[in-house]
């Protein structure tokens, strides 16, 4: 198992170099001045000039590549020309908000979409499995602030049960003390449950936006994969040797079928921390999205490369999580290895 | 030729839904063709006396903060939105196919470059990679086009690799070998008309996902400068007014495109009904 571990790292590598390098590339090597993005508009040439010579842009590509490889090793990211924080610790404090609404929304797709995809792999051409295959291809297609507005319309203006689209917290509740930095976890840890249920209410509209546009992919994988798995002859021999429905589904074929599953999940993730830009602008959430937007729109560089890399940087994380957990349940992989 | 058409009739017959994506694809080619002349009023004109009024006779689809009508405004964004969706879809084709047969074909050298280049571009998710060039190129409708298009090659690069490495030792290919074709001619003239079928099927299911990530980058205030009209930037105009109660606004742009998309996702699913029968669900 350890060995396996290894080896799926030694594999992220490679990305993980291209990472650095584009990242890079994309700030230095391009047409337009990083200097004068830096100096602001209304910087004088000889302020520029300084500002190049401090960033170390006179030097070499190379000379420069090795600075920058040295920052990111000190966790060293820039600075925000807008806040004049540095990168590094305005990313960490902002990520929890992110990953607390990634999670919950992709929580929220598995739960609807293996099921669904179960239950419609099992009664083909049922309602059921109608529903799935409108739900997998209207799901793609919806753009995600869109789906995220309509449901604020709907809950917040119509129906008056969310609360206003603003933030983690509404004004009437305080932070809980962070610990984890995800205010679920934190207030329940404060046992204060008032602000867990203000924060739980502020999250469900932008989880479940998240979750109905990651459900698709994974409905239709799953669907897909319990139809292969149903027809295939080890489940003919359960089936002949007298094993309840219950047990050749939920064990026999669910174990098969979750492998491509897994393996969506990469996709799913690329989709998710893409979405989670646009619903965090759609509900003013304060997680690293919105920070790389308010850069994006001020031209401060620094911020938006910081964004990039951590999304990329977790990208490989996750899927180098997903690599690991395929192997954990199929065993089949770590022994061809 | 023939037996294709009667085919594809069959296929579109057997599954309406497909010839009703067919209709609305139409309908949005007409808009993105005609769409200024086709407009009642002036996408651009604003009358603050007239401002957020909702669905009238008079405006279809209401009239935003400004007075303008949103109607007409979205018939005029349609020539924007697919334009820079065909765009970049076609630059991603060209390059990416062309990348993706030479490493099929050649191997060695040429294939382990092609690899490392998609697989790069694969460890971005791919909207962040979209904004992170946009950021690097400069804030203009031209570099929306480029990062989509980066970010829509790996999947032709892929495709074409591994179709033309099947047919690499094929008997038409060593046909065309063995009576003096040169390297390039036998990838241009025989391998690419080859897998240019299923090439097609892939620009046809990757165009719906070129119009939201498009429209998904104008949202976030990238691109596409206000006051032309456009799908995402209009959805984000309109974003203001939801909590207030002015659907309308932020509505109805987002259902075109949302139907702009489920449009090219159904008519990819038909295509590839069509050229490749073995996929069908």
């Amino acid at each position: 198992m350890g060995w396996l571990i290894f080896r799926r790292l030694a594999t992220a590598l490679p990305s993980l170099v291209g990472v650095v390098v584009v990242t890079f590339l994309l700030t230095r090597a391009l047409p337009g001045d990083p200097a004068a993005y830096f100096a602001g508009p209304a910087a004088t040439a000889q302020a520029i000039e300084e500002i190049r010579h401090r960033l170390g842009l006179d030097r070499s590509l190379p000379a420069q590549f090795i600075d920058y490889i040295g920052g990111l090793a000190r966790g060293d990211l820039g600075t925000s020309l807008t806040t004049g924080q540095p990168v590094v610790s305005e990313i960490l404090t902002r990520l929890p908000a992110s990953a607390e609404l990634t999670l919950l929304g992709l929580a929220f797709a598995v739960s609807i979409a293996i099921p669904l995809g179960i239950f419609a792999a099992t009664r083909p051409g049922s309602w059921i499995d109608h529903l799935c295959r409108v739900i997998a291809t209207a799901g793609v297609s919806l753009p995600t602030f869109f789906t995220g507005l309509l449901l604020v319309y709907v809950f917040y203006y119509l129906l008056g049960v969310a609360p206003a689209p603003l933030g983690r917290l509404d004004i009437y509740n305080s932070p809980p003390p962070a610990r984890t930095g995800f205010y679920l976890i934190d207030s329940l840890l404060a046992g204060d449950l008032a602000t867990f249920r203000a924060s739980l209410a502020q999250l469900i509209l932008p989880a479940l936006t998240l979750g109905i546009f990651s459900l698709a992919p994974l409905a239709r994988m799953t669907r897909a994969a319990m139809l292969a798995a149903l027809s295939s002859d080890f489940i003919r021999t359960a089936r002949a040797s007298g094993l309840t429905q219950g047990k050749i589904v939920g064990v026999y074929a669910l174990r098969n079928a979750v492998l491509p599953v897994i393996t969506t999940l990469g996709m799913v993730f690329s989709f998710l921390l893409g979405a989670n830009v646009l619903v965090e602008k759609v509900f003013a959430w304060p997680g690293i999205g919105s920070y790389a937007i308010e850069a994006l729109i001020a031209s401060d560089y620094a911020p938006v490369q910081g964004f990039v890399l951590t999304m990329a940087l977790l990208y490989i994380t996750l899927n180098l999580g997903i690599d690991i957990l395929y192997g954990m349940l199929d065993p089949r992989v770590g022994m061809a290895a | 030729m023939i037996a294709l058409l009667r085919h594809a009739r069959y296929v579109l017959g057997d599954n309406s839904v497909t010839g009703l994506a067919f209709s609305l694809f139409l309908l949005f080619v007409f808009a993105a063709a005609l769409g200024p002349s086709l407009a009642p009023h002036d996408p651009l004109a604003s009358d603050t006396a007239q401002a957020l009024h909702p669905p009238s006779a008079r405006h279809w689809f209401g009239t935003d903060d400004l007075g303008r009508d949103i109607f007409s405004r979205i018939i005029v964004a349609a020539r924007l939105d697919m334009g820079i969706a065909l765009a970049s879809v076609v630059l991603a084709f060209a390059v990416g196919t062309l990348m993706g047969i030479a490493a099929g074909y050649f191997g060695g050298w040429c294939d382990r470059i092609v690899s490392r280049i998609v697989d790069t571009i694969m460890a971005f998710p791919l909207f962040v990679l979209a904004m992170g060039i946009v950021a690097a190129l400069g804030n203009t409708v031209t570099n929306i086009v480029y990062a989509t298009a980066v970010i829509n090659l790996p999947l032709y690069a892929r495709i074409a690799r591994a179709e033309a490495s099947i047919r690499r030792e094929s008997g038409f290919v060593e046909a065309a070998r063995l009576s003096g074709n040169g390297e390039a001619r036998i990838l241009l003239a025989q391998i690419l008309p080859n897998i240019l079928p299923i090439m097609m099927v892939q620009v046809s299911l990757t165009l719906g996902y070129a119009i939201l990530n498009a429209a998904g980058l104008s949202f976030i205030g990238l691109g596409v400068r206000p006051p032309t009209p456009e799908w995402g930037i209009m959805v984000a105009e309109g974003a203001s007014f939801i909590i207030s109660g002015e659907w309308w606004v932020a509505f109805f742009p987002g259902l075109v495109l949302m139907l702009a998309v489920f449009c090219f996702n159904l008519l990819g699913d038909g295509l590839r009904d069509i050229v490749d029968p073995r996929r069908r669900t």
